[in-house]
């Protein structure tokens, strides 16, 4: 749902000033812009295979047909003329898996100290820091992910502060930028995180707030307080009204959750923590676009259904941490029954690979109590509903006409364990091929190493 | 089909000795018995008193047993988790509620958590409805805290559990001794994966020596040692060959020495984590060394794993060693029910579908050496057995009864109620009225 803005003329000439900064820039020589280049590709039709749309439906012997990066058709019996012929008969097709949580990059492989570059623990509110910053294209998981069916992830600052920083959405095409990277159009994202982490990491031991839940939302709040102040002197500024202050990254950002530019993804365990995190959305007019982690959602689907926020959640971690102790697997299911967004996550660098394992988790706790979720209905949480809190709906999350063509060829159904991904296509082109390992990308890290070259000694 | 018949004696002696026997008999189901008989269609397993009597197809119920209608069902043997810390943990954040570490070294191999295993624990209810009957509970090594202090190299003791409520709950203590090498070792060695082989050589040498100058040691008339009264007492069992090392190692290079010093002292070791194992496949084979893998570990942690690949199972599997999964965090402790998962990755990656059963139930029992009782479906075994809806390594599958020495186990868990509390969102009361 797109949140309607309100903006008077000033306000808008700021959004308009700032948005080089807080948005990706459309121009390709605006500075932090991607630079992402789609892999050469060929008009292609893949054919006979059984689709999951995406949109909830499951379609059998349906072709594909891809050109120019784009999704052209999908449906039975569509002409091949001119195309590169790929016979899919008795391959599962579905849109490119997303993950929205994911820290390859950050904290990169192999995992040394000197990787470790997802959490600015300085201060607990480091609003001003960008992810993509941090990314490390030669991140060797990032293959490993495209192995998974993945297309697209959206990159996170860690949880150690209350607003962690900027994340960016990337295609999963290793380049040798991250801007080679970043999803062309995709919004920015604001980490922000409840409960045990930011708590643990400040107070007594540092000596600076928060040292308690209760602290943790002071500091949100006085945050968006400052936030809101930079934006109303910004327009001020603009009407005449006064000198502007000088540029603030931190609040810059913050200003731009404020004016519905960038989305709130708010790391969030408990039921209790999330109902707050929705109050102090309402004090200060911002949107949560979905909670992280949200391990105790199925407390409350009533209310992540009104508020229009996902649930991004594993399927079965617990126990790992006091606000952990209460996850179930049917965690997603009983959320998407109420009607509101569910999303898996991994969060992890081989999570990440099996992101269609963990739904089928899910799928069989939930028929355990009746809940049906046939196929095409769990691959929505790991890709149109994935699409949708990320704000890239538009462009990918499904199988349909004019949207980016990225793709995962699955060897049989994909929420069976026995199932592999045979191929992956990235806005048409082919990306991954399971059995031609000249198609695939190998990082700079991996060059050399015995698993990639295979085989015993 | 064969039929087996259980030792007479041994039936003379249960029925004389327990006076309420229970015998159940599950009919129709396909066996996978993972044992001599391979997979059994419309089988009959019959129970009595906690072993398994009887498997086959021709088998005469007894009048008065228990039946139990398992027609197009799959029954397996209770899994075995080969690693972890259920019973030591409740919530891995909450120190007060964590026993499997020992800060700094006052103790090395003797150090037995055994002690600290709570069989009430949250964890075992969640896991044992999922299938895992029995579990290797291990301590962990402890990393250098703020004062510098790691834990020894030799960890300590791991015992064998069996997640049931009848019963002693330990049943094999100090099945193995657990070690550290490699960058693990090296951290806990103060700097070098040399000097952590070197700890471990020490021990291994003093407890040798211990053993032959016992009374002059007790009487104070003998050289000081590297490690404890304690801890050399629990070192004799590894030095006469009798109780394995188990080695938490990924690099090859680590895993030669391991091999290397296996051979010097001649005693038994099993590898844990193993992610370079597969480059030795052959060398492991030939020297009869087990391995637990983590199945879905395929990328460099750090630079003991660069070669880490998915294909390890099956490429060992192939080689001949013997293998198991729950070697990884993911499949341990609070989602030690996921080795069914791990099995099922290694299948498509090219393990054979039996391989990868007796991976997670049969091999660690030999691991363990607690296969003269579990890991298999065998007359004279312990009823550790579980009925599954479907193929019980596919993902959407589940045990619909799970049975431990021969007791139907409760198949509710803190998980399962706190599910169908929330399930119900109509009650006009908040979900702390309901129960």
């Amino acid at each position: 749902m797109k949140r309607v803005l309100t903006l008077a003329a000033g306000a808008v000439l700021i959004l308009t000033a700032c948005d080089r900064h807080s948005g990706p820039g459309t121009a390709a020589d605006a500075p932090y812009a991607s630079r992402y280049q789609a892999l050469p590709a060929e008009p292609t039709i893949l054919r006979g295979a059984t689709v999951l749309t995406g949109n909830g439906e499951k379609i059998d012997n349906a072709d594909i047909v891809m050109r120019d990066g784009r999704i052209v058709a999908v449906g039975e019996g569509l002409d091949s003329t001119g195309l590169t012929v790929i016979e899919a008969n008795g391959k599962w097709i579905t849109p490119g898996i997303i993950d929205v949580h994911s820290h390859l990059g950050v904290y990169a492989s192999p995992g040394v100290q000197a990787h470790s570059d997802g959490n600015e623990m300085s201060a607990p509110v480091t609003a001003e820091v960008w992810a993509e910053h941090s990314v490390w294209p030669q991140d060797p998981g990032f293959v490993t992910a495209l192995a998974g069916g993945v297309t697209s992830l959206q990159i996170l600052p860690g949880s150690a502060n209350l607003i962690g920083g900027r994340s960016v959405t990337l295609k999963n095409v290793p380049g040798r930028s991250v801007q080679a990277m970043k999803f062309p159009g995709a919004p920015y994202g604001l980490k922000m995180a409840c409960g045990e982490n930011p708590k643990r990491v400040y107070g007594a031991g540092k000596g600076v707030a928060p040292g308690t839940r209760m602290g943790n939302v002071a500091g949100y709040r006085s945050a968006w307080i400052a936030a809101a102040d930079y934006r109303d002197k910004m327009a001020a500024a603009v009407k005449g009204q006064g000198e502007a202050p000088m540029r603030n990254l931190q609040l810059e950002t913050l200003v731009g959750v404020l004016e519905g530019e960038i989305l709130v993804h708010n790391h969030c365990y408990r039921a209790d923590e999330m109902a707050v995190m929705f109050d102090i959305a309402k004090e200060f007019g911002y949107r949560i676009s979905a909670f992280h982690h949200a391990v105790e959602a199925y407390k409350i689907p009533d209310l992540l259904a009104a508020n229009d926020t996902c649930a991004a959640v594993w399927a079965d971690w617990w126990g790992f941490k006091m606000e952990a102790y209460d996850g179930i697997r049917e965690n997603a299911a009983i959320v998407d029954r109420a009607g509101a967004c569910a999303v898996i996550h991994s969060d992890d660098e081989i999570g990440i690979q099996r992101l269609n394992q963990e739904a089928a988790k899910i799928m069989g706790a939930a028929a355990r109590v009746g809940i049906d979720v046939p196929p095409e209905r769990a691959i929505q949480w790991i890709t149109k509903n994935a699409a949708r809190m990320l704000g890239i709906d538009a462009s990918v999350g499904t199988l349909e006409a004019g949207k980016m063509a990225d793709l995962t060829v699955w060897d049989g159904n994909p929420f069976s364990v026995y199932t592999s991904v045979e191929r992956v296509y990235i806005d048409g082109a082919l990306a991954f091929d399971r059995h031609d390992p000249s198609v695939n990308p190998i990082t700079d890290f991996s060059l050399g190493t015995q698993a990639i070259n295979g085989g015993a000694e | 089909m064969i039929f087996r018949t259980f030792v007479a004696v041994v039936l003379l002696v249960s029925s004389a000795t327990l006076v309420n026997a229970q015998t159940i008999a599950i009919t129709g189901a396909t066996v996978h018995t993972v044992g001599p008989d391979g997979t059994l269609e419309n089988a009959t397993v019959l129970l009595r008193d906690g072993v398994i009597v009887s498997v086959g197809s021709n088998i005469d119920v007894p009048p008065g047993a228990e039946r139990i209608d398992a027609s197009g069902k799959i029954i397996t043997p209770g899994l075995i988790s080969p690693a972890g810390q259920l019973g030591l943990v409740e919530v891995s954040a909450v120190s007060g509620s964590v026993d499997y570490i020992q800060r700094g070294d006052r103790f090395s191999a003797g150090f037995d958590v055994a002690d600290a295993y709570n069989p009430r624990s949250t964890l075992i209810a969640v896991n044992r409805s999922e299938g895992v009957t029995r579990a290797l509970i291990t301590p962990r090594a402890s990393s250098p805290d703020d004062s510098g202090n790691a834990s020894h190299v030799l960890s300590g003791l791991a015992s064998v559990v069996q997640l049931g409520t009848d019963g002693a709950p330990i049943v094999k203590r100090g099945a193995v001794v657990l070690v550290s090498l490699g960058e693990t070792g090296s951290e806990l060695a103060a700097g070098s994966r040399a000097a952590a082989v070197l700890i471990l050589r020490a021990a291994l040498d003093d407890a040798i020596d211990y053993g032959r100058n016992k009374a002059a040691y007790e009487r104070g008339d003998w050289r000081e040692y590297s490690i404890s009264h304690t801890d050399l007492n629990a070192l004799q069992s590894v030095v006469n060959g009798v109780t394995p090392l188990l080695i938490d190692v990924n690099r090859a290079s680590d895993i030669e020495a391991v091999l290397r010093l296996a051979a010097e002292y001649d005693i038994e070791v099993i590898i844990i984590g193993g992610s370079e194992a597969w480059m030795l496949a052959g060398a492991l084979a030939a020297a009869n060394v087990p391995v637990i893998l983590d199945a879905a570990n395929n990328l460099p942690g750090n630079f003991d794993r660069i070669n880490a690949r998915l294909e390890s199972g099956a490429i060992l599997a192939q080689a001949g060693v013997e293998i198991a999964f729950g070697g990884g965090s993911a499949t341990q402790t609070h989602n030690a029910r996921n080795i069914t998962q791990a099995a099922g990755i290694a299948v498509a990656n090219g393990l054979s579908w039996d391989g990868a059963l007796a991976a997670i139930t049969l091999n660690p029992a030999r691991m363990f050496g607690i296969d003269d009782v579990s890991g298999s479906i065998e007359p004279g075994k312990d009823a550790d057995i579980v009925i599954w809806g479907a193929d019980p390594l596919e993902l959407t599958s589940y045990p619909e009864q799970v049975f431990i020495r021969g007791n139907a186990v409760d198949m509710r868990n803190r998980q399962t109620m706190l599910r169908d509390r929330y399930l119900d969102s109509s009650a006009d009361k908040p979900p702390a009225f309901r129960h």
